[in-house]
């Protein structure tokens, strides 16, 4: 048989064998659809494409389960471009033209707040997406965010309280003009009030500054002894730039806190060494125990590595798979994909997720928090594999997660 | 924060050197838009185009500004063919050209940011050299060394530019096909060809500012969003076409920004930026440095 013969006869019996594999039966022909738009492009577009990873390799998981209900489940997403002016009519079309049964919201704060009041309109379920206090004011009682933080006292208090025992007295904010970074300023305003801490420099930035020079020349002048910052992606690579550039002084105990996308992948390796000394919140990093996380990794890499997307995936795409497993959960047990019902189930239980239990307030937002705070330490430039061992992260806060001490001040910090 | 003169003088000082930034990612406009009329907004998006080049050759060990210089044949060339195609489909056609144009412009803007995001995805690219991330240390004032080379750059253009126009016969013609077309036709020249090498020169320009883009900042697919109001302000606010007074325009903004940044909040410096363009438009219609 010449190797021509041998080819086809190969791949005739390949396909013989692939068609007597047991396929996913679904009992039922109309699929359940899950519906949302995600930030593909545009400033968010690194972390909603390494979302979309996630999200997918639930619906191939559980598809090849057998379905929800007996049904296929069929995931559309749409492209915002990170712009908050589109998702509101992504939205409406999800759910007039494509009648999705159930919506995710996009990854951040920015482009979920413009859609909050036409899903309570509309009565609909929507499942978080790492959105900041966004129900905060309009009171949704099915909204359910996947994030690991609740309110912004949680979310700084780590960072505030390290900076405390470090010494420091006094502190300078820095935040961009938009609704993420703002309230979370303002519960960091609030914060330090409540500490008696000595506000020395409170300053917004338009998102659309590209050097940051002069702003970090105003923190330098204003001697703080505690920088919290909260930046959005594009903002942050710029920022941690100018620091190196123009330095904030020596008097610095402890820099960051609120900075969004040096967790991802792209934005460390690009930093490389100067992250080091960087006290950040964080959401996963790796040494923390999570139930099936590693082997969740594992298969993001090699699937998000074929997608030219961020291979290490720490921050976003663990907790978008919890996103399909606790829809998952709920259609399960409550045998049923209405809103009301799923939103009542989400609220009274909890859900076993490879991010560990998810409990809910009445306001949708995590009741057991466990966003981190940790300090960059030994980065070198240009190595994206060593982000994957514990030593380049040190967890500070909280307790249960601990695993080393703070390096203070943050000069010294920085040569750690 | 408190005013202090050294705070003033740095304030100023940086306000300088990002003018000069404006400047550089300005020029190209300042010839398309100013001296050639051509309502040209996918400008912005081909600074991005450069600023990518840059980064391609940046991953063969090929310094920014080098490879600013060695992209530019290519976008002369890119920026020829572009206007052909903008002169053949609607100016020739007549009065309508300036709409249908900007509906050109900005389609070749879009399929600039898809292609890009296509080839290298969304995530933000830097350019790497010596003078990136290091800075200039005089007492306690430090001058980021990406600024002072977008200084320089910025330098080199304005004063290339403006000689280049003055002194040779085809800047004198670029000049004169923005001031009248047919006096031109007349004196035996073909103000098509005058133009298209004009916007292949303002193209080309574009390689090396896109350049001093990556430099001062990481760049993304979609961020030459964020560049058109400011390059257009510039370019209105120095008086259409006048290459100096683009120099003059954009540090006027720098060190307005940069004041107002220090001393009354950032949020404050664009609509401060953009509330001198009104007062001086007001004043003065034809701009700073316009005739």
């Amino acid at each position: 048989m010449d190797k021509t013969r041998r080819k086809v006869v190969g791949a005739a019996g390949a396909t013989v064998v692939a068609a007597a594999m047991p396929a996913p039966v679904f009992a039922q022909a109309n699929p359940i659809k899950i519906g949302m738009s995600m930030p593909q492009t545009g400033g968010l577009g690194g972390g909603g494409q390494a979302a979309l990873v996630a999200l997918r390799m639930w619906v191939d998981d559980v598809n090849g389960r057998g379905g929800l209900l007996g049904r296929r489940v069929e995931f559309t997403a749409y492209d915002d471009q990170s712009n908050p002016a589109n998702t509101p009519g992504i939205y409406s079309k999800l759910l007039d033209v494509d009648k999705v049964d159930l919506l995710i919201a996009p990854y951040a704060t920015v482009p979920t707040a413009p859609i909050m009041p036409l899903v309570k309109q509309r009565g609909k379920l929507l499942m978080g997406n790492f959105s900041f206090q966004v129900n905060a004011d309009v009171k949704h009682d099915m909204w359910f965010n996947n994030a690991p933080w609740n309110d912004s006292e949680g979310w700084s208090k780590g960072f505030v309280e390290a900076g405390v025992a470090a010494g420091a007295k006094s502190i300078a904010v820095v935040a961009s003009d938009q609704d993420f970074a703002q309230n979370l300023a303002d519960g960091v305003r609030a914060y330090i009030a409540k500490l008696k801490l000595n506000k020395v420099y409170d300053q917004n930035y338009p998102p659309t500054t590209k050097d940051f020079s002069t702003i970090i020349r105003a923190v330098r002048a204003s001697k703080a002894e505690m920088v919290f910052i909260a930046s959005y992606p594009p903002d942050s690579a710029g920022i941690v730039n100018a620091i190196h550039e123009i330095g904030v002084g020596d008097q610095v105990r402890v820099l960051g806190g609120g900075m969004v996308g040096l967790g991802f992948t792209p934005i460390m390796i690009n930093l490389g060494s100067k992250l080091n000394g960087i006290l950040n919140f964080n959401t996963y990093v790796p040494g923390m125990k999570m139930p099936g996380v590693d082997d969740f990794f594992r298969r993001y890499s090699e699937r998000a590595k074929a997608q030219k997307v961020d291979e290490l995936g720490f921050y976003l795409p663990p907790f978008n798979y919890a996103i399909g497993q606790m829809l998952e959960q709920a259609i399960k047990a409550t045998n049923s994909i209405e809103d009301r019902r799923l939103a009542d189930y989400l609220r009274k239980n909890e859900m076993q997720t490879i991010v560990g239990p998810v409990r809910f307030d009445a306001g949708g937002e995590r009741a057991n928090q466990r966003i981190i705070t940790a300090q960059f330490r030994g980065v070198k430039d240009k190595d994206q594999e060593q982000f994957r061992s514990p030593d380049r992260q040190i967890v500070i806060f909280p307790p249960a997660d601990k695993s080393g001490d703070l390096i203070a001040p943050y000069e010294k910090a920085q040569k750690s | 924060m408190a005013f202090s003169f050294d705070l003033l003088l740095e304030a100023i000082i940086f306000g300088l050197l990002l003018g000069c930034f404006y400047a550089a990612v300005s020029i190209g406009l300042s010839i398309a838009f100013g001296l050639l009329d051509v309502p040209h907004v996918a400008h912005p998006a081909v600074l991005i185009l450069g600023s990518y080049g840059v980064y391609l050759l940046g991953q063969y060990g090929v310094d920014p500004i080098l490879a600013g210089l060695m992209l530019t044949p290519f976008f002369f060339l890119f920026g020829a063919a572009l206007y052909r195609m903008y002169y053949e489909t609607f100016e020739k056609r007549g009065n309508s050209a300036a709409v249908s144009g900007l509906a050109f412009f900005f389609g070749i803007a879009f399929i600039i940011e898809v292609l890009l995001v296509v080839a290298f995805g969304v995530d933000q690219r830097s350019a790497e050299a010596a003078y990136i991330g290091g800075s200039l240390k005089i007492d306690d004032l430090r001058i980021p060394y990406r600024l002072l080379v977008a200084f320089g750059v910025a330098l080199f253009l304005t004063i290339t530019l403006t000689v280049y126009l003055s002194k040779t016969f085809t800047g004198r013609a670029i000049k004169a096909v923005g001031q009248d077309e047919a006096a031109l036709r007349l004196m035996g020249a073909d103000p098509v060809r005058i133009k298209q090498f004009a916007f292949g020169l303002a193209t080309a320009v574009n390689a090396l500012a896109g350049a001093m883009l990556i430099i001062v900042a990481p760049v993304e697919p979609t961020m030459d969003r964020i560049y058109i109001g400011r390059t257009f302000c510039v370019v209105v606010l120095a008086g259409l076409g006048s290459m100096s007074g683009t120099l003059a325009a954009a540090l006027i903004l720098g060190v307005t920004e940069s004041i107002v940044l220090m001393f009354f909040g950032a949020s404050w410096a664009p609509a401060v930026a953009f509330g001198l363009l009104l007062v001086v438009l007001a004043v003065r219609p034809k701009g700073l440095f316009g005739r």
